[in-house]
């Protein structure tokens, strides 16, 4: 994509707190980063983890957690969360990554049914209440994320959200230069034919952990800045819902497109957020738009709007 | 004494009941075109696997440079300078050619785990892959889509990819396997090219490539080896021929 296409996303990112409820719009963006770390994995190496909730939750737990307790300042308890999201990440992926396929997908759902089970036996998770009030704290133990501007008759966490959007940019980028470096070259060429790749000398397994690794910090990432954003780490985080939603997003977006993720994200938070009234008719209806979506553009939103374009999107 | 790359003892390969590989020594001198022929279900196909690795043996050895690789991985071997081909063409069908020759060249950099490196620092080996590509005849065809390009041209693209890493030892799978007459000519010649520095070992149906190819051939039944020699030898052995045509006076 053309500079002058990020430039306007970027001012777009800028602007949306003013128009648009900010704490909601920093949501979509911590959900947005999730799938795209996710679709590092399943688009650009096609490896099928469905236990990366188990990332997102325990980023989000261990973020939340140091905050509240040991009163680390936002910065460190995101890195921690990315870092533990990270070394978790490597465990499974050691654990996991000789097997293909299916199997693949069942001994990362079976190693984050685990990581759930901690989260609701567990004394500093709080069990089915999870952590409630996680204090944003200070940023550098200097500027204050609990700070909010007036503007009109509207108060907004200005501070917060330019935090989050600077984070998510910052992520972003690393997820999209990962994609187009020479690590990505191969991850492709996994993708493509992995015995070709094996048979050329990639020693294969090492790529797909690297990848996995990756993917699984920054899932960490955007699971500690959700913790960070809605003040709350909950079982919903590490439950294998969330792990089968990630991969909804994606597929609806557009697997293996740089910006599929992120709308695939937009559109299922916002559709859960404006159907929330309808209870539990939400899934339902998603469920109906999956569907659909896989019936009549496979490729997803981004992925279909792309081959019309004939662009790589 | 003959210098042999490669060289088996005793390898046996049993698969549930079946024995499909049976004892064989195999011995491929350096610097020659070696053919494994046979007839359906001999083998050499699993011979192949074993070789590369991508099988494991039951029984047996095999020695690379006088290495014992027996144990090794598909990846380990490769990097020792042994490159395969398979049988389905196996190229990477969604990146462009000019890619796929890329990726093989990108190995030898040592660079492939920089996932924080702009996919800019590989443009120096477009000079190279282009090189390559113009060898296989493929120069007009650089910046398309892979998996569109007819049949002959991926296994084209094939070779001149097993060519980006200078492989010692070339393992070709039936090169020239579904292809038209033109196409067959084409790749022997790649092929005859190619041998000029370094030894190669092909499973092949096609006898005519075959006979003009080989300086060596290994012919197998029911996972043994049958008759060994050059082509001449080894097309007038009356065992050769009855494994072949079921009957000497065919």
């Amino acid at each position: 994509m053309k500079a002058r296409y990020w430039v306007c996303l970027f001012i777009i990112g800028c602007l949306a707190p003013f128009l648009i409820y900010p704490v909601f719009v920093m949501q979509l963006l911590c959900f947005a980063l999730f799938a795209c770390s996710f679709n590092l994995l399943l688009g650009y190496t096609g490896l099928l983890s469905f236990g990366h909730a188990a990332f997102f939750g325990s980023a989000a737990y261990l973020a939340g957690y140091l905050m509240t307790v040991a009163g680390l300042t936002p910065e460190l308890a995101i890195l921690a969360g990315t870092v533990c999201a990270g070394l978790l990440g490597y465990l499974f992926g050691t654990l996991a990554i000789k097997r293909q396929g299916i199997y693949f997908a069942m001994i990362t759902l079976a190693l984050a049914q685990i990581v759930y089970f901690i989260a609701l036996k567990a004394d500093f998770t709080g069990g089915e209440d999870g952590l409630q009030d996680i204090p944003r704290g200070k940023l550098f133990g200097l500027i204050n994320l609990e700070t909010t501007y007036r503007i009109g008759h509207k108060s907004l966490e200005l501070n917060l959200y330019f935090f989050i959007f600077i984070l998510f940019c910052l992520a972003f980028w690393l997820i999209h230069r990962t994609i187009h470096s020479p690590f990505g070259q191969v991850l492709k060429g996994i993708r493509e034919n992995e015995q070709r790749a094996v048979s050329l000398g990639y020693r294969v397994e090492r790529f797909k952990l690297l990848a996995f690794v990756i993917s699984a910090s920054l899932t960490g990432t955007a699971g500690a800045m959700k913790a960070l954003v809605l003040q709350l780490a909950s079982l919903t985080d590490v439950s294998w819902h969330t792990s089968g939603e990630v991969i909804l997003m994606t597929l609806l977006g557009g697997l293996g497109t740089v910006l599929g993720p992120s709308v695939g994200a937009i559109t299922v938070v916002t559709l859960q957020e404006k159907l929330s009234a309808a209870g539990s008719w939400v899934t339902v209806i998603i469920g109906a738009i999956f569907v659909v979506c896989v019936l009549a553009f496979r490729r997803g939103f981004v992925g279909e709007l792309g081959r019309l374009l004939k662009k790589s999107l | 004494m003959p210098d042999h790359i490669l060289e088996t003892r005793n390898l046996t390969k049993e698969f549930k009941g079946f024995t499909a590989v049976n004892d064989l020594n195999l011995q491929v001198e350096r610097g020659s075109i070696h053919a494994l022929i046979g007839p359906n279900g001999a083998g050499k196909t699993t011979v192949f696997n074993l070789l590369t690795k991508f099988l494991q043996p039951s029984r047996g050895t095999i020695q690379y440079n006088g290495i014992d690789i027996t144990r090794e991985k598909p990846a380990d071997i490769a990097l020792r300078g042994v490159i395969r081909s398979f049988q389905i063409s196996a190229v990477f069908p969604g990146l462009t050619p000019r890619e796929n020759i890329r990726l093989a060249l990108q190995r030898r950099t040592g660079g492939s785990f920089r996932f924080w490196r702009s996919e800019r620092t590989l443009l120096a080996l477009h000079d190279q892959a282009d090189q390559l590509l113009a060898a296989v005849g493929l120069t007009a065809y650089a910046d398309t889509v892979t998996g569109e390009m007819a049949y002959g041209r991926k296994r084209a693209l094939e070779i001149a990819t097993t060519l980006a890493l200078e492989p010692e030892l070339m393992l070709l799978d039936e090169p020239t396997q579904g292809m038209g007459a033109e196409d067959v000519a084409q790749i022997t010649e790649l092929i005859r090219q190619a041998a000029a520095d370094r030894t190669i070992l092909m499973v092949e149906h096609n006898l005519n490539v075959v006979s003009t190819l080989a300086q060596r051939i290994t012919v197998l039944q029911r996972g043994t080896l049958l008759a060994e020699g050059s082509y001449d030898e080894v097309s007038r052995n009356p065992q050769v021929l009855e494994a072949y045509m079921g009957s000497t006076h065919a």
